[in-house]
């Protein structure tokens, strides 16, 4: 759905990750979780990343964002737009024009109270009023900034993490499962927001389980399995019995959904153990 | 043997009441959907009904008993977060025997892979931390088992998979699971009957 001429913000091409794991004493051996990725993202563009778990997404964003871990190897291409991202840059361009909300709600700062730890990187002057206008949109009391992360529900952690991300500036937002365990009325407002992240002409990086939710917002799909990129489709393709998807990995992904078929997944096995 | 908690009230800082006046009880074998607003003490009324927290006000019954203290407890809790609920120094063979062998059948049903189980925590993927965390809790003296927001960190096929499992097991061991989710067509899909939290 984007309105300005297609310009590719971010290109990933045959990315794949390893790492190096020490087995007993010195010996070492090496595990490859990402074998060749694909993923490209144009301005103004929301592309929805979608794949079993363990295939590998969130470890595409971390690549993406240069915060793998030390025994991480890494090839491939990272274009960023026009330029290979390297880490130098994205050191640079991280927190500042890429923005990331991570998976885990581990990321937040146990020891700090959530108001400021949305504050962290606002103008100083403004901080307070803007964090406080962010809360106001995604459904939480003023006085909640004032908690500690263990105070908060699950839900309202997604809501501060997600809180975080909104920054001036920002033209690539890399959303690593921002949705689970929201409410209908907050999770709207997220999806929101990230639409308008795009209508600013940022890209966006959705990668998600909820299929539901994506496919209202993304204007692309890319399916992840196994660490490589099986399938990138139209959103629209995803309707009806998905006759209108490439692969049958896809169609059985999406035929999955409580939504749809889910009992098709169903098998009478024996459970008795 | 049913558990049963009556006029369960709660609250983590003086008289900001998250739960107030909750009666609820499930019956073995039954599969009882959870739902409401994100905050609305989904989570808190779980970590109580498992034995974890204490409520301010009310009780928890098992069988019209209060639950033993320093045993075993029949309500296992499978949490939102596996990272959370994972010792990150131990690899995943100890997590997983803390509480018991779980044959190669039960490893099977959930798909664990030998492989993992010498890993570490931060090695494995979130779902498949998950599936860790189901296996423990099917522990043979296992009664109750509250899944809060099990399958979210998990995508549809092996969501659909997973619970296929899960409640087969349930099922077969008439172990009763509360299912705690957001999701209405989840619920709908598994539960024989809905409690909606708050207003």
């Amino acid at each position: 759905m984007s309105k300005t001429e297609k310009k590719p913000l971010l290109q990933v091409e045959n990315l794949s990750i390893g790492f190096s794991q020490y087995m007993k004493g010195t010996q070492k051996r090496v595990i490859q979780p990402i074998a060749d990725m694909n993923v490209e993202i144009n301005e103004g563009e929301i592309v929805a990343v979608v794949g079993a778990s363990g295939s590998g997404k969130s470890l595409l964003a971390h690549a993406v964002l240069g915060i793998l871990p030390s025994n991480a190897i890494c090839s491939g291409s990272v274009v960023y737009k026009g330029e290979e991202l390297t880490e130098k840059r994205k050191r640079q361009l991280r927190g500042r024009e890429i923005s990331f909300i991570p998976q885990s709600v581990n990321y937040l700062d146990p020891l700090m109270r959530v108001g400021a730890q949305v504050q962290i990187g606002l103008d100083k002057k403004t901080a307070h009023k803007q964090q406080e206008k962010l809360f106001a949109q995604y459904d939480l009391k003023s006085s909640d900034g004032h908690l500690f992360p263990y105070e908060l529900s699950g839900g309202m952690l997604r809501r501060v993490l997600f809180a975080t991300s909104v920054r001036e500036g920002v033209r690539l937002v890399i959303a690593d499962e921002p949705t689970p365990g929201i409410h209908p009325e907050a999770l709207s407002e997220i999806l929101k927001q990230l639409k308008q992240f795009a209508k600013d002409g940022a890209g966006v990086m959705l990668i998600t389980h909820d299929m539901m939710s994506a496919l209202q917002i993304a204007d692309r799909v890319a399916v992840i399995k196994e660490g490589a990129t099986v399938e990138i489709s139209e959103a629209v393709a995803f309707q009806g019995t998905g006759e209108r998807l490439k692969t049958e990995y896809t169609k059985r992904l999406w035929r999955a959904l409580p939504q749809n078929d889910f009992d098709l997944e169903f098998k009478g096995r024996d459970l008795n153990i | 043997m049913t558990l049963s908690g009556e006029n369960l009230g709660h609250y983590y800082q003086r008289d900001r009441w998250i739960l107030k006046d909750v009666t609820i009880s499930i019956a073995p074998g039954e599969v009882l959907g959870l739902s409401g607003y994100s905050g609305c003490g989904k989570t808190t009324l779980s970590r109580i009904l498992a034995g974890y927290i204490a409520p301010r006000t009310g009780n928890i019954w098992i069988d019209h008993k209060a639950m033993e203290p320093r045993t075993f407890r029949p309500v296992q809790l499978i949490y939102q977060h596996p990272e959370k609920a994972i010792n990150p120094k131990w690899r995943m063979r100890d997590v997983l025997t803390e509480s018991y062998a779980p044959s190669q059948a039960i490893l099977d049903a959930f798909e664990i892979k030998n492989e993992w189980l010498t890993r570490w925590p931060v090695e494995l993927s979130g779902g498949e931390k998950q599936r860790f965390c189901i296996v423990r809790a099917l522990n043979p003296a296992t009664k109750f088992i509250i899944a809060d927001e099990m399958t979210t960190m998990l995508d549809a096929i092996t969501q659909a998979k997973i619970w296929n499992s899960f409640l087969g097991i349930c099922k077969s061991r008439n172990i009763g699971v509360i299912v705690v989710s957001h999701e209405t067509s989840l619920l709908n899909r598994l539960c024989d009957r809905i409690y909606h939290l708050g207003k």
